[in-house]
């Protein structure tokens, strides 16, 4: 694509503009920033990207990927902060997916050990993994706070912090994850995959991209499971103290 | 009187705010104490911290004359059954209800066991494929109890356990807490609102407001009360 031709999908950004000054929307300022922020973040990106593909320094790719995983944990330790340490669980985690993903597709040699293929998938994966952290840990907090009563309970007749937060634990894992299986089964009927649509675009034999695409969607099938199934077991041990107390109080003044 | 559960200067707080104050005293082991006291007097805290759902900030607290901390709490919670006011029920059948202190420990409970158990609190053997969570609140309390009695609990803290129920039921509970007490020697230790009824089950009584222990001894603290605080309560005055 020419610079001419980016400069007039710019005609995409105007639409929305004069609809939103025609109808009074208010939403010019948002659309303007939006625009703006999207083309210096993508082409900073993109410059960076060139540059380390060209390098090929392993290097580079390990800081490309310690940038990845530090902006997913930013973003989604905010939903977890009712969870004590959640900041390093959360690093455990895209780490471990990472590295596991990264060493079934290196180690079997289903993708070479470049940066043009390490970076854009790891991009993929733990940004996967975060969404599902993100899932994970507001639907765990809320299934928490609403059964309080029965894990006080269940704590009082001799249950273990295990036993207790068990049902919480196994519907936010399941919560979190149905959206990954249930999009994957109406893949390719409701929607083309970005990934798959871009090689497409780019010229890559169709047959090839949807290999491609088959790879990377088993891989987010495994890393949505791992991520709420690890993040989930390395949570609900925080939320009791040695003497298999809940930290937070219930009912306190009676 | 021998102490089933004795206290030794117990304090608790919650952000800053003093629930227990200096809780010095014990329960009388084999016997039924009630524990009277307005809202807001901490009884249902101190319940929690007999079961060891959760810890003083100062303070020593002892069950059968053996330091709370030296137990293990699973077998802690399981000697030291209690019964909460709100009843809650997992979802599910009364069945699973029941089921559920076994299950904790891997094993199941006989359907047998599970219908003499209903029959003991005074409800009838279908309702065990009842939803427990469509029962009344009389009825949740009744299977609550029941539930708690499945570990064979050498203590029993009762919190307010007929307050949802009828008179023909209160008195049916009653009994049936007397009745474990004489039986099987079980220290009943029993919150209520009820004064008649603390007077009735009682053999030792515990004033508390707010959050503090006021008075204990036989029933007469309720009856002939000396102490002011406890005249007033008994009156209706203290809140």
């Amino acid at each position: 694509m020419s610079f001419l031709n980016l400069t007039l999908s710019l005609i995409f950004v105007l639409i929305p503009l004069i609809l939103s000054k025609t109808l009074n929307l208010g939403l010019e300022k948002d659309t303007i920033i939006a625009v703006v922020r999207s083309i210096i973040q993508l082409l900073t990106v993109g410059y960076i990207l060139h540059f380390v593909f060209t390098s090929n320094d392993y290097l580079y790719i390990i800081l490309m990927i310690g940038l990845i995983i530090g902006a997913a944990t930013a973003n989604a330790r905010k939903k977890g902060t009712s969870i004590p340490g959640i900041t390093g669980k959360l690093i455990f985690t895209f780490l471990f997916v990472e590295l596991l993903t990264q060493g079934i597709l290196l180690g079997f040699g289903i993708t070479p050990p470049t940066a043009q293929y390490m970076i854009p998938i790891s991009g993929m994966m733990v940004g996967n993994s975060m969404v599902l952290a993100i899932l994970f840990l507001n639907r765990f907090a809320s299934e928490v706070h609403a059964y309080e009563e029965e894990i006080e309970l269940i704590l009082s007749l001799g249950g273990t912090p295990k036993q207790a937060i068990h049902r919480q634990l196994i519907t936010a894992i399941k919560a979190s994850t149905i959206p990954t299986i249930e999009s994957q089964k109406t893949m390719g009927l409701v929607q083309l995959p970005g990934m798959m649509s871009g090689q497409i675009i780019a010229g890559a034999d169709p047959i090839q991209a949807v290999q491609f695409q088959l790879l990377v969607l088993f891989l987010l099938l495994t890393t949505a499971v791992i991520t709420s199934v690890l993040l989930g077991f390395l949570s609900y041990p925080t939320l009791f103290n040695q003497r298999m107390q809940r930290v937070k109080e219930v009912n306190p003044t009676d | 009187m021998k102490p089933a559960i004795r206290f030794e200067q117990v304090n608790y707080s919650v952000d800053g705010l003093h629930v227990l104050r200096n809780i010095t005293g014990f329960f009388p082991k084999g016997k039924i104490t009630t524990l009277v006291g307005p809202s807001g007097a901490g009884k249902t805290t101190l319940f929690r911290l007999c079961n060891g759902l959760k810890s003083p900030d100062s303070g020593d607290i002892f069950i059968n004359e053996k330091h709370i901390k030296e137990y293990d709490p699973v077998t802690l919670r399981r000697k030291v059954g209690l019964a909460l006011q709100n009843a809650t029920m997992i979802d599910g059948t009364v069945f699973d209800n029941l089921s559920l202190p076994l299950k904790l420990q891997g094993k199941q409970l006989e359907e047998a066991e599970a219908k003499r158990l209903l029959n003991l609190v005074g409800l009838e053997e279908q309702f065990l494929s009842h939803g427990a969570k469509d029962l009344s609140g009389g009825q949740r309390q009744k299977v609550s109890i029941a539930r708690t009695l499945v570990n064979r609990p050498e203590i029993l803290l009762l919190d307010e356990i007929t307050s949802a129920l009828d008179r023909i039921s209160q008195q049916d509970i009653e009994e049936l807490i007397m009745n474990i007490n004489k039986k099987f020697g079980t220290t009943i230790i029993w919150i209520t609102h009820n004064l008649d009824q603390a007077v009735k089950v009682a053999d030792y009584t515990w004033v508390m407001i707010a959050g503090e222990v006021v008075e204990t001894g036989d029933i007469s603290v309720l009856t002939a009360p000396k102490n002011e605080r406890v005249k007033l309560f008994v009156k209706g005055e203290e809140n």
